[in-house]
C-alpha cells in the first residue's frame, strides 16, 4: 500500500514495543459486537493508473464549461487564472499546513491572511475583513446574525434580488423560532422598495449588488433608508469581480459587506469549494464571525503576525461564541489573494472593464434577437431576458446543440410560473465574439 | 521620487535591513504593499473603453489601492512566505484532533481534471451525470464505512456537519411534537464547536462530567436525560484519544429517553473500516473529509464535513442530494415533496473534496482504509509507550487509540509550562502537538502522529520528546521559557495584537517619510 | 465611610452613598493575565444579583463578570475602553468597572467580607 509506510516486521516489532501481540489488542476497549460485522462491501484497494482511469472516467461523463459557448453564471463565474496560481497553492507549505495557530512556525500563512484581508477591506471600502467564510452563502448568513447580536434586534428583510439559494440558507440559518425573517419573492423587476419593509424593529436589510437578476443596485439611498431606522445594511456581493468598476459598498454606507471570492483565484468546481468574504466596520469588529489576524511584534521587536481576538471563537468561547465556524477557506483565500496581487489595481480595473464590455455586447446581441427582451437597464457582466418560451427547455436544446446558455430562473424557483420564461446570462473575459454570436444564432433557430 | 497615491515608497530602500532571521534561505519578506504598486501587473489584458451607460451611476470612485505584482515577483513573494510555513511534507504534524496525515497527489490532480474543475454548478443537469456519479459513489463509501442510511453532503467543514446534524435532530423532534426538548448534553472534553453548534440553534448546553479515566459514564449520562433533553453530542473515540467503551449503553440509554446521538466524527480516522460507527447506535455523524479521508488542510480550509444519517434522521437531510432517476442520476435541490430541514450552502458543496476524498477511498479501498486505521492507532500506542515513563499519561487503563494524551504533571516544579514545552519542539524541528485541549486534564498534550509516519520517523520524535522531557527534569528551563530561537520568529506579543487590533495595513507616517 | 465586599467569583464591590463600584480583584487579575477587552454595560441598564453583566478578556480567556447586587448602572470606566490593561495594573482603584445602585443593601450582607475572601482564595 503505497502511502502506509510499516512492513509487517516494523509492525510485528512495534507491537513488542508496547506489549501486545496484535494490533487487535489495541482495540480493546470496542464492544465485541461492534468489531464482529460482516466485511465491508467496498472493492480493494488499486493502483494509481486504475484509480486515475477510474475518475478520468467520471469526468468525462461532464462536459466542462470550456468545451463550447458558455454563459452560464449566479453566483459562479468562469474567469481566467493565471497558472502561477494554482502552481504556487499546490507548494507544500501552503497546501499541507494546518491553521496557524502556532504563529512562530506559520508566518507564510498568517502573513498572506493580513494581506488578503487588507484586499478584501480595499476593495469592499470596509474598515476591516476576517479571514475568510465557507462561502458567500453562508456568509451572508452569518452576516444576519451578526447584525440581530449589534442591533439586539430580530426582524431582517431580505430583498427579492438576493439570489434565491442564498435566502434559503439564511431562512435554514436565521429563519428558525420566533425571529423574524422577512424574505421578499424574487425578482427581476429592478429596484422593489424594499425601504417600505422598515420599521424601528428591524435589525437589518440585506441587498445583493449587482442583483440576482444583473441589476445595479442604489446602495447609498438602501443605507440611508435602513440609519434613519436604526437598522444595518448588509450588502451581498457574488460577483467580486464588479468591485474593480463599481462603488465600494463601504463608502455608500454599507455596514457588513459580504461576498463570494471565488471568482478570483479559484476555479467553478461544480460549486466549491469557494471562499466567503466578509467585512465591516470596526467598531463591529468584536462581534464578527472567523478568524481574524492581526499584526504584533515578537520578543526581539520584529513585525510580526498572529490570529487575534479569538475569544470570539468557538474554540475559546464555546457555548458563547459568534459563530461554530472553526475550519475556513484559508488555500481559496490565498488563491484570491494571489490573483489579485497578480491583477493589482491596474489589472483588476481593466479585467472588470472588459467583463463590462464583454456584457455589453452579449446584451446588444441579445437584444436583437426576435423574441428576446433584455430587462436590465443596468448591470455589470450578467443580464435577465424574458424568452417567448420557457427558458429551461430553450436551456436543453441549446446545450444539445453545445452551447451552454445560461440559467433559467425556474431551476431556482421552480414554484413561480410567472419567472419560466427568465434566462440570466453571464459574459466574462473568456466570451469571444464568436461565442456570442453562435449563441445568438441557435437562439433565434429554436426561438423561432 | 518612486511613491503611489497613498505615499507608500514603491521600492524598497537602500538601507533596508540585513536578513533578520539569520538564515541565509529564510529571509525577511515585506508585505505585498511594500514591495508591489498599483501600476504594477502581473497580468496581461487589453485596454477597453467603456462609456458608464449601462452602469446607472455606480462608478467606482473610491480608490482600490490595490498592489500589483508582476509574474516574477509574485512568485518570489509568495515562495519566499511560503517558507515560514511548517507543513506536513516538511515534517511530521502530531496535532492532536488535527489527523495530519499525508495528502496524496493524485487527489490534487484529479480533483484538476477539466471535468471536474471547470464545471458549473448550475449547469443542465445532462450535462454533470459525472459529478453526480461522484457524489453518489462518495455517498456509498461513507454509508458503507458507517453503517448508515443516509449521507448529507453538502456540509462545508466539521463545524458545519454539526450544524447538519443537530438541525436534522431538532426537525425529527418537532416532527415528532417534541420540540419542547431544549437541552443538549455535551461532555467536558468535547470540541468547543459542539457547545457552540448547541447554542447557535438555541440549545441550552448541559455539561456531563467525565470519569477518573476519561470515559463517559453511562450512568451520569442516564442522570442528565430528561424529557427536555433533545440529543447528546459525543465524540468517539473521544478527545482524549480514548473508545468510549460504554458507547452502546450509552446511545441505548439515550434513545430510550426519546433523544439522539449526535456523534463528532473528528477521530473517525482510529476506526475507519474497522468499526461501523451505525453499529454503535449513533444518529448522525460528520466525517471531516480533511482529516480521514485526506483532503488537504490548506492553512485553514477548505475542509468537508459530509454528514451521516441513521434511519430515522435520513428524511430531514438538507437539499441537495442525489437520487437516481430512470437510467441517469438527477439532483433534488428544494425541499418540496421532502421533509427537509433546508439548505446549508449555495450549489452543492465541497466538489473539489469529494472528489480528492473519493480518489483516496479508491486508492486504499476497504483493506487500505482499515490498514490505515490499524496503523494510526499503532503509532500512537507505540509514541505513548516509549513516552509514558518520562511523561504522564492521565489516563492508562487502556491503550489509546489514534492520539496518545499526557498532562503537564512531570514538568511540576521545572519552571517549564505545556506551553514552553511545545515551543521547544519548534526548535527541534517538529511542530508542537496539540496543547491545552481536551480541557479535562490539566496542560494537556496531545500527540496524533497519525498512519503516515514511518517507524524511523517515530524513533527521531520520540528521541527529542525523551531528551527535551530530560532536560526539563534535570533543570534546563531557559531552553523552554525562550524557545523557540531557531524559528523564523521568536514568541510573538498576542496582548499587543488584541489590545489594539491591527488587522490590516494602512499607511504609516514614518513609512512615508523614511521614503523620501 | 464605605464597605467592601467580595463574591466567590472574585468580584468586589465598593459601597459608598448607596452606590456600589464593582472591579475584579487582585487574585483574579493575576490569574486571568493580561487583560486586552472589557465589555462593559450601558449606563442606565438594570440587573439582578447574579446577571451578567460584562465581559473581562484575555487573550485565551473571557470571563463573565457577574452583578455582586442587584440596581442601575450609573456609570461606566470609559478609560477602560482605550487601556483595559489598567484592570490588571490597578484593579481594585482606576480598573474599576462600572458603578450600580444599591437596590437592596441587604444584598451586601450575603457577600464575603475582606477576611472570609481571603480565606476563600488562600
Amino acid at each position: 500500500m503505497r502511502y502506509l509506510p510499516h512492513s509487517d516486521a516494523d509492525r510485528a516489532e512495534m507491537l513488542g514495543v508496547i506489549g501486545v501481540d496484535t494490533v487487535q489488542d489495541l482495540f480493546r476497549a470496542v464492544p465485541e459486537s461492534a468489531l464482529d460485522h460482516p466485511p465491508i462491501d467496498l472493492p480493494d484497494h488499486q493502483a494509481e493508473f486504475a484509480v486515475e482511469a477510474h475518475m478520468r472516467a467520471l469526468a468525462g461523463a461532464n462536459r466542462a464549461a470550456g468545451d463550447g459557448p458558455f454563459f452560464i453564471g449566479a453566483g459562479a463565474y468562469r474567469h481566467h487564472v493565471p497558472a502561477s496560481v494554482d502552481h504556487l497553492i499546490q507548494r507544500s507549505e501552503w497546501l499541507t499546513a494546518y491553521t496557524p495557530y502556532q504563529p512562530e512556525v506559520s508566518q507564510g500563512t498568517l502573513q498572506m491572511l493580513f494581506e488578503f484581508q487588507t484586499q478584501v477591506a480595499n476593495l469592499t471600502g470596509m474598515d476591516v475583513a476576517n479571514a475568510s467564510m465557507y462561502d458567500g452563502s453562508t456568509a451572508t448568513a452569518e452576516a444576519v446574525l451578526m447584525a440581530r447580536r449589534l442591533t439586539r434586534r430580530q426582524r431582517v428583510v431580505l430583498s427579492g434580488g438576493l439570489h434565491p439559494q442564498y435566502r434559503d440558507v439564511v431562512r435554514t440559518y436565521a429563519g428558525t423560532g420566533d425571529d423574524e425573517l422577512v424574505c421578499l419573492p424574487s425578482s427581476p423587476e429592478g429596484q422593489r422598495d424594499i425601504i417600505s419593509e422598515l420599521d424601528e424593529t428591524t435589525a437589518a436589510i440585506v441587498v445583493q449588488t449587482p442583483d440576482f437578476y444583473g441589476h445595479l443596485r442604489d446602495v447609498k439611498s438602501l443605507a440611508d433608508a435602513a440609519h434613519e431606522k436604526g437598522a444595518l445594511l448588509i450588502v451581498v456581493v457574488t460577483e467580486i469581480l464588479s468591485l474593480g468598476l463599481l462603488e465600494a459598498p463601504g463608502a455608500l454606507g454599507a455596514d457588513i459587506v459580504v461576498g463570494e471570492g471565488q471568482s478570483l483565484g479559484n476555479a467553478l468546481s461544480f460549486g466549491g469549494p469557494y471562499v466567503g468574504l466578509m467585512a465591516t466596520r470596526s467598531n463591529f469588529v468584536r462581534q464578527m464571525p472567523g478568524r481574524l489576524c492581526g499584526e504584533t511584534v515578537d520578543a526581539e521587536g520584529r513585525r510580526g503576525f498572529v490570529l487575534t481576538l479569538s475569544t470570539r471563537e468557538q474554540h475559546i468561547r464555546r457555548e458563547k461564541a459568534t459563530s461554530n465556524i472553526c475550519t475556513n477557506s484559508g488555500l481559496c483565500a490565498l488563491a484570491f489573494s494571489i490573483h489579485l496581487g497578480l491583477l493589482g489595481e491596474a489589472g483588476l480595473k481593466r479585467l472588470a472593464r472588459l467583463n463590462h464590455a464583454r456584457a455589453i455586447a452579449l446584451a446588444d446581441a441579445l437584444a436583437r434577437v426576435p423574441g428576446i427582451e433584455v430587462l436590465n437597464q443596468t448591470f455589470f457582466n450578467e443580464m435577465t431576458v424574458r424568452l417567448g418560451k420557457p427558458a429551461s427547455a430553450v436551456v436543453d436544446a441549446l446545450a444539445a446543440r453545445g452551447i451552454l446558455a445560461g440559467l433559467p430562473v425556474s431551476r431556482l424557483e421552480p414554484d413561480r410560473p410567472e419567472l419560466d420564461r427568465l434566462l440570466v446570462l453571464a459574459a466574462t473575459e473568456l466570451t469571444t465574439d464568436a461565442d456570442i454570436a453562435a449563441l445568438a444564432k441557435a437562439l433565434q433557430e429554436v426561438l423561432a | 521620487m518612486s511613491m503611489n497615491t497613498q505615499g507608500r515608497p514603491t521600492r524598497p530602500s537602500d538601507n533596508a535591513a540585513s536578513n533578520a532571521s539569520g538564515a541565509a534561505l529564510l529571509p525577511d519578506e515585506p508585505l505585498l504593499v511594500e514591495i508591489g504598486d498599483t501600476d504594477h501587473s502581473g497580468v496581461d489584458l487589453p485596454e477597453v473603453e467603456i462609456d458608464g451607460s449601462r452602469l446607472g451611476g455606480h462608478m467606482r470612485q473610491t480608490p482600490l489601492d490595490l498592489p500589483g505584482l508582476t509574474e516574477p515577483e509574485a512568485m518570489r513573494h509568495y515562495v519566499r512566505l511560503s517558507r515560514l510555513n511548517y507543513s506536513i511534507d516538511g515534517g511530521m504534524y502530531p496535532l492532536g484532533s488535527c489527523t495530519m496525515k499525508h495528502n496524496p497527489r493524485l487527489n490534487e490532480k484529479t480533483a484538476r481534471l477539466p471535468g471536474f474543475a471547470d464545471l458549473h454548478p448550475l449547469q443542465p443537469l445532462s450535462t454533470v451525470q459525472g459529478a453526480l456519479g461522484v457524489m453518489r459513489e462518495l455517498a456509498h463509501w461513507l454509508m458503507q464505512l458507517t453503517n448508515t442510511s443516509a449521507v448529507a453532503l453538502s456540509p462545508k467543514a466539521g463545524a458545519h456537519g454539526e450544524l447538519c446534524g443537530m438541525m436534522a435532530i431538532k426537525a425529527a423532534q418537532e416532527a415528532r411534537g417534541e420540540a419542547h426538548r431544549n437541552i443538549v448534553l455535551v461532555p467536558e472534553s468535547a470540541h468547543g464547536t459542539n457547545p457552540a453548534t448547541a447554542a447557535f440553534l438555541g440549545y441550552k448546553v448541559r455539561d456531563v462530567p467525565a470519569r477518573e479515566d476519561g470515559t463517559v459514564d453511562v450512568e451520569a449520562v442516564k442522570a442528565a436525560l430528561g424529557p427536555d433533553v433533545a440529543a447528546i453530542m459525543l465524540t468517539n473515540p473521544n478527545t482524549c484519544g480514548l473508545f468510549e467503551p460504554q458507547i452502546i449503553e450509552i446511545a441505548e440509554a439515550v434513545h430510550d429517553a426519546g433523544a439522539f446521538f449526535y456523534c463528532d466524527g473528528a477521530n473517525f480516522n482510529a476506526i475507519m473500516g474497522v468499526v461501523r460507527p451505525g453499529d454503535l447506535g449513533i444518529d448522525a455523524m460528520h466525517i471531516n473529509l480533511h482529516k480521514t479521508f485526506s483532503t488537504p488542510h490548506g492553512g485553514g480550509g477548505p475542509g468537508a464535513g459530509p454528514v451521516v444519517l441513521s434511519e430515522a434522521l435520513a428524511p430531514y437531510a438538507p437539499v441537495p442530494f442525489v437520487r437516481v432517476a430512470g437510467d441517469g442520476l438527477e439532483l433534488v435541490e428544494h425541499e418540496k415533496g421532502t421533509d427537509a430541514f433546508g439548505r446549508l450552502t449555495a450549489f452543492h458543496g465541497q466538489m473539489g473534496m469529494y472528489v480528492r476524498a473519493l480518489t483516496y477511498m479508491l486508492s486504499h479501498g476497504a483493506d487500505g482504509l482499515s490498514q490505515a486505521a490499524r496503523d494510526a492507532v499503532l503509532n500512537a500506542n507505540y509514541v505513548k509507550a516509549r513516552l509514558e515513563d518520562l511523561f504522564s499519561a492521565p489516563f492508562n487503563g487502556q491503550p489509546c487509540m489514534h492520539e496518545a494524551l499526557f498532562d503537564d504533571s512531570f514538568l511540576e516544579g521545572t519552571g517549564v509550562s505545556t506551553l514552553d514545552f511545545a515551543k521547544a519542539t519548534i526548535d527541534e524541528g517538529y511542530h508542537p502537538m496539540t496543547m491545552y485541549f481536551p480541557l479535562v486534564v490539566h496542560g494537556a498534550m496531545l500527540i496524533e502522529p497519525t498512519e503516515s509516519e514511518s517507524r524511523q520517523t517515530l524513533d527521531h520524535f520520540i528521541g527529542v520528546m525523551r531528551n527535551l522531557a530530560e532536560d526539563a527534569k534535570s533543570g534546563n528551563a531557559v531552553r523552554f521559557t525562550d524557545a523557540p530561537q531557531r524559528a523564523p520568529r521568536r514568541r510573538l506579543d498576542e496582548t499587543r495584537a488584541a489590545r489594539s487590533p491591527k488587522l490590516k495595513w494602512t499607511a504609516e507616517p514614518v513609512r512615508q517619510q523614511a521614503a523620501e | 465611610m464605605g464597605v467592601t465586599r467580595f463574591t466567590e467569583e472574585h468580584e468586589y464591590v465598593s459601597a459608598e452613598n448607596g452606590v456600589g463600584t464593582v472591579g475584579i480583584t487582585e487574585y483574579a487579575q493575576e490569574q486571568l493575565g493580561d487583560i486586552v477587552f472589557v465589555e462593559l454595560p450601558s449606563v442606565g441598564a438594570k440587573f439582578h444579583k447574579g446577571d451578567e453583566v460584562a465581559v473581562v478578556e484575555s487573550v485565551k480567556a473571557a470571563s463573565e463578570i457577574y452583578a455582586p447586587v442587584g440596581g442601575t448602572v450609573t456609570e461606566i470606566n470609559e478609560a477602560l475602553n482605550g487601556d483595559p490593561g489598567l484592570v490588571n495594573s490597578d484593579p481594585t482603584g482606576s480598573g474599576w468597572l462600572f458603578r450600580i445602585t444599591l437596590d437592596d443593601a441587604g444584598e451586601l450582607d450575603t457577600l464575603m467580607d475582606g477576611d472570609a475572601y481571603a480565606a476563600h482564595i488562600a
